[in-house]
C-alpha cells in the first residue's frame, strides 16, 4: 500500500451517495470539520440514475481511516462505502499539461509523451496540450520529465477507482 | 389581546383530509398534526408569515411565543429531553434562523431530537442577498443529523415525515426544513405519506449476539467491573434493563453528566457522578476497574480526561447505537453497536442464562472508600454556601423534582450535591455546555411534564443570557422556579482563573441587576435570599407559590467546585477540597458519622492552588 509524504498510509475510498442538493457539500463539510485530510476527490454519476460516486484518496492511519467510514455512513446520502486500498483495483487519473515548445523542442515533447501513451490534443505556435492517463506515479512522472521544457499548466482530475473481477464497490445496492 | 381577538375571527379546523388542495402552510400544520405535535415554541417575522397566518386555525398546536429565538430552541430542546418526544421551534429567515443556532447546536451535542422550522425568502429570491436571505441549511449543515430547503409544496409533507423519523430514531438530533415563502403559500395535494424511503438511513437497533455473549464472558471474569451508564439510557429508555444489568451482574454504577438520574442515588449500586467534578470514590472505581462497561455514553474529554490514560487497567466494553462513537477516543475491546434497551434486555438474558455475576469485595470496597472519603459534601461556614442551597433544593424538593440546569460552577452543584431519585430528573446541557441553556429548557420541560415540580439552576451569568423568556413564563403561567445562584462572577472561568491561571481574574466579576426587583418588573414573583437560615423557608415559599418565581441566592462569591481532575490530566491528579479533611457538615449521603478519612488515594489535594478565599 503505498504511503504519503506525511508517513500515513494513503487509502482509496468510493462512496456512492444520492444526488440530492447538499450531499456533495456534506461530505466535504464533514472531512472539514474533523480534520481529516483529503488528497484528491473526484465525482461523477454512475450506472444508476440519482447516484454519484465519489471516489476520495486520503492520508490516514487504522483509526482515522475508520473514523473516515463510520462518518461518512452518517452521512444520510450514503449509501455505501468501500475502501479500495488493496491490490486487486484499477486506479487511474487524468491530467492535462500545457507544455512550452518551440519548433526545435517540440518533437521531443511529442516522443516522450509517446513514450508515456499520452496523447497530444492542442498544438500552438509556443505550446503543446499533453493528455495523459494512469496511476499517479506515471503522471507524475511525465510531468516530472516535461518541465524542463516549461509547463504553463496543469489539469489533473484526482483518482477513480474500481475493483478488477465480478465484484463492485456498488453491489450491496443489488440486495434491496 | 391581540390573541384573544384571532381566535375570534379564525374558525378553528379540525384536520383537513388528504387528497386535498392545501397551501404548504396548512400542508406544514396537517403533518405536524399527523406527527404528533400539539405544542411549537417560536418567533415569527416576515418569511415565515404564511405560516403565522395559519396556525390559529389549529388551536390543537400550541404557539408560544418566546422572545429570543435561542430561548425557542432551548425550551423545545428542555420539552424533548423531559419527554422524549421530538420539540419543535419556528423561526422566520435570516437573524430569526441564525438565532436558533446555539440552540440547534446544544441539541446537537447531546443527541437530542429537536425540529427546527425556518422560513426563508421566495424561492426566486434565493441567492440574490435578499432581505434577511441567510444560508441556513449551510449555516447548520454540521450542527443538523441532516436539513432540508424545501423548494416545491408537494415535498413538504414527505420532507416531515422524513425529519421526524430522523430526529427520534436512531441517535436521535436535532434537524431543520427551511421553507421558502413561496413554498408557504403555494397550493398542492396534501398526502400524508404511508411509506419513507431512505435507503441511506439504517440504524443498527440490535446488538450482535456474539459480541454481547463475550460481553457476558468478560463480566463473569472481571474482579472489578464498572458501569458508565450515559444518557442514552434516559433516550432509550433503558432504566430497567440498566438496574437489572447492576444486580444480575453485580456490578457499581457511576454516572456521566447527562447520565445522571438513570438509577435512583438510593441504590446500592449507585455511585453517581464521575468525570471532572465527580466524586473521589466514583472516579477512583473507574481508575481501578478491570473492565469498564460505557452505556449510552460516548467517551467524552469531560468524562475521560486524559483518552490514552483513561481506566488504565480495564478492558473496555462499549455499547451505543452510533457505530463511530465506537474507538473514537478511547480504545475499544467489545463493541456492541444496538439501541441500549435492546442490547441491555438480550445481555442481562444471557447473563442470567449462565448464573449472573458476583463481585461482593470490588463493592464493599467502593462503599468503603465511599464512607472514608465522600469528598462530595457542604463545607461547615457561616455564610451561605451554593452547595447549601443545592443541598437544601435537594432535601426540599425530596430528589423528586426536575432540576434544569445552566452552565458553570452550580452545574456542577446541582450535579454533585442533588440526590436524584426519579427517572429522568436532571436536564443539563453536558456536550455544548451552552450558558442560557438552563432557564428556556426548564420551560419546556415544564410544558412536557406539568404535573412535576421544575426548578431551573442558573448562574447570574447565564441566567441574564435568556432571562428576556420571563416574559414568555409570565405569559404563559408556566409554573418553573428559577434558583440563581448569584456569586457576582462567570464562577467556572473564575475557579479556572484561579486554579490555571496565576489567580490573575480576567473579565469574570459581575455587577448584577437586583434579580427580585427585575423578575416582578416582568410580573413573576421575586424573592432574594442572603442568608443561610432563610434558604429552606425561601424554597418552601418559592414552591408554594403558583407562576413563575425567581429567586436570587446571594452566595458566598469564591467558592470551587471540588473535586476536580485537571482537564486532560487522570483520576490521579483528582484535587479535593482542600479543608476536606477538616469538617463535614452535611451531605445528602449522609455516610460521614466520625469517620477519619483515610489518604489511600493517589489524589494531592493542592493547597499551593487555593487561591484567595478567606476562612
Ligand atoms: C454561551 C457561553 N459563553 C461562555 C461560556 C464559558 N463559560 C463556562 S462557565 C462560565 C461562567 C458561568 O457563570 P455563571 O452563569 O454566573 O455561573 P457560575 O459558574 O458562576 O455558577 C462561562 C463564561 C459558556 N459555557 N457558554
Ligand atoms: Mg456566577
Amino acid at each position: 500500500m503505498a504511503v504519503s509524504a506525511n508517513g500515513l498510509e494513503r487509502h482509496t475510498i468510493v462512496a456512492l451517495l444520492e444526488d440530492e442538493p447538499g450531499a456533495l457539500n456534506r461530505v466535504v463539510s464533514l472531512f472539514r470539520a474533523r480534520g481529516f485530510n483529503i488528497a484528491s476527490m473526484t465525482v461523477g454519476p454512475t450506472e444508476t440514475a440519482n447516484l454519484s460516486r465519489l471516489t476520495l484518496v486520503v492520508d490516514a492511519d487504522e483509526s482515522v481511516l475508520e473514523q473516515i467510514t463510520k462518518q461518512l455512513y452518517k452521512v444520510i446520502e450514503v449509501l455505501k462505502v468501500t475502501d479500495l486500498s488493496e491490490d486487486k483495483v484499477v486506479a487511474r487519473e487524468l491530467a492535462l499539461i500545457k507544455v512550452s515548445c518551440n519548433s526545435q523542442t517540440r518533437a521531443e515533447v511529442m516522443q516522450m509523451a509517446d513514450i508515456y501513451r499520452a496523447r497530444i490534443v492542442d498544438v500552438a505556435i509556443d505550446s503543446v496540450i499533453v493528455e495523459c492517463t494512469g496511476e499517479e506515479d506515471k503522471i507524475d512522472s511525465l510531468i516530472s520529465l516535461l518541465r524542463r521544457f516549461g509547463i504553463k499548466e496543469i489539469s489533473r482530475t484526482g483518482r477513480v477507482a474500481m475493483l478488477r473481477g465480478a465484484s463492485g464497490a456498488t453491489r450491496v445496492l443489488d440486495d434491496e | 389581546m391581540a390573541v384573544a381577538q384571532l381566535d375570534e375571527f379564525v374558525q378553528p379546523h379540525h384536520r383537513r383530509a388528504e387528497g386535498t388542495r392545501l397551501s404548504g402552510s396548512h400542508i406544514i400544520c396537517e403533518t405536524l398534526l399527523r406527527e404528533g405535535v400539539d405544542l411549537v415554541f417560536g418567533l415569527p417575522g416576515g418569511a415565515i408569515l404564511p405560516l403565522y397566518h395559519v396556525l390559529p386555525e389549529y388551536p390543537q398546536l400550541r404557539h408560544v411565543l418566546v422572545r429570543h429565538e435561542q430561548g425557542a430552541a432551548h425550551a423545545a430542546d428542555g420539552y424533548a429531553r423531559a419527554t422524549g418526544r421530538p420539540g419543535v421551534c419556528i423561526a422566520t429567515s435570516g437573524p430569526g434562523a441564525t438565532n436558533l443556532v446555539t440552540g440547534i447546536a446544544t441539541a446537537m451535542l447531546d443527541s437530542v431530537p429537536l425540529v427546527a422550522i425556518t422560513g426563508n425568502v421566495a424561492t426566486h429570491m434565493i441567492g440574490k442577498d435578499a432581505f434577511q436571505e441567510t444560508d441556513i441549511t449551510g449555516v447548520t449543515l454540521p450542527i443538523t443529523k441532516h436539513n432540508w430547503l424545501v423548494m416545491r409544496p408537494e415535498d413538504i409533507a414527505p420532507t416531515i415525515k422524513e425529519a421526524f423519523h430522523l430526529a427520534t430514531t436512531g441517535r436521535p438530533g436535532p434537524v431543520l426544513i427551511d421553507f421558502p415563502k413561496d413554498v408557504q403559500q403555494q397550493l398542492a395535494v396534501f398526502e400524508y405519506p404511508k411509506v419513507l424511503h431512505m435507503r441511506g438511513y439504517k440504524p443498527t437497533l440490535f446488538g450482535n449476539i456474539r459480541q454481547i455473549r463475550q460481553a457476558v464472558k468478560a463480566i463473569q471474569e472481571a474482579k472489578n467491573p464498572v458501569i458508565l451508564a450515559g444518557h442514552g439510557i434516559s433516550i432509550s429508555d433503558a432504566y430497567d434493563e440498566l438496574q437489572e444489568l447492576a444486580e444480575t451482574g453485580d456490578i457499581p454504577v457511576v454516572q456521566t453528566l447527562l447520565g445522571l438520574s438513570t438509577l435512583p442515588v438510593s441504590h446500592p449500586l449507585c455511585f453517581g457522578f464521575f468525570g471532572m467534578h465527580g466524586s473521589v470514590y466514583a472516579n477512583r472505581a473507574v481508575h481501578q476497574a478491570d473492565l469498564v462497561i460505557g452505556i449510552g455514553m460516548r467517551f467524552d474529554d469531560r468524562a475521560c480526561g486524559k483518552f490514552s490514560a483513561f481506566a488504565p487497567k480495564a478492558k473496555m466494553i462499549h455499547i451505543d447505537i452510533d457505530p463511530a462513537e465506537i474507538g473514537k477516543n478511547v480504545r475499544c475491546d467489545i463493541p456492541v453497536v444496538g439501541d441500549a434497551k435492546n442490547v441491555l434486555m438480550v445481555l442481562n438474558k444471557e447473563l442470567k442464562a449462565q448464573g449472573g455475576a458476583r463481585h461482593t469485595e470490588w463493592v464493599d470496597s467502593i462503599h468503603l472508600w465511599k464512607r472514608e472519603r465522600p469528598g462530595i459534601k457542604v463545607r461547615h461556614s457561616e455564610k451561605l454556601l451554593p452547595q447549601f442551597v443545592l443541598n437544601k433544593l435537594s432535601e426540599v424538593t425530596k430528589g423528586e423534582a426536575i432540576i434544569v440546569c445552566d452552565v458553570g460552577q452550580h452545574q456542577m452543584w446541582a450535579a454533585q450535591h442533588i440526590a436524584y431519585h426519579n427517572r429522568n430528573t436532571h436536564i443539563s446541557s453536558g456536550g455544548l455546555g451552552t450558558m442560557g441553556f438552563g432557564f428556556p429548557a426548564a420551560i419546556g420541560a415544564k410544558m412536557g411534564r406539568p404535573d412535576e415540580t421544575v426548578w431551573a439552576v442558573v448562574g447570574d451569568g447565564g441566567f441574564q443570557m435568556t432571562l428576556q423568556e420571563l416574559a414568555t413564563a409570565v405569559q404563559e403561567n408556566i409554573d418553573v422556579k428559577v434558583a440563581i445562584i448569584n456569586n457576582g462572577y462567570l464562577g467556572m472561568v473564575r475557579q479556572w482563573q484561579e486554579l490555571f491561571h496565576d489567580n490573575r481574574y480576567s473579565s469574570v466579576a459581575m455587577s448584577n441587576p437586583d434579580f427580585a426587583k427585575l423578575a416582578e418588573a416582568y410580573g413573576a414573583k421575586g424573592m432574594r435570599c442572603v442568608h443561610k437560615a432563610d434558604v429552606e423557608k425561601t424554597i418552601r415559599e418559592a414552591m408554594a407559590h403558583n407562576g413563575p418565581v425567581v429567586v436570587d441566592f446571594v452566595v458566598e462569591a469564591e467558592e470551587n467546585v471540588y473535586p476536580i481532575i485537571p482537564a486532560g490530566t487522570t483520576a490521579a491528579d483528582l484535587i479535593e477540597e482542600p479543608d476536606l479533611l477538616e469538617q463535614v457538615e452535611e451531605t445528602h449521603i449522609n455516610l460521614l458519622e466520625g469517620e477519619s478519612p483515610a489518604l489511600a488515594t493517589g489524589s494531592r489535594s493542592n493547597g499551593s492552588k487555593q487561591g484567595k478565599r478567606g476562612r
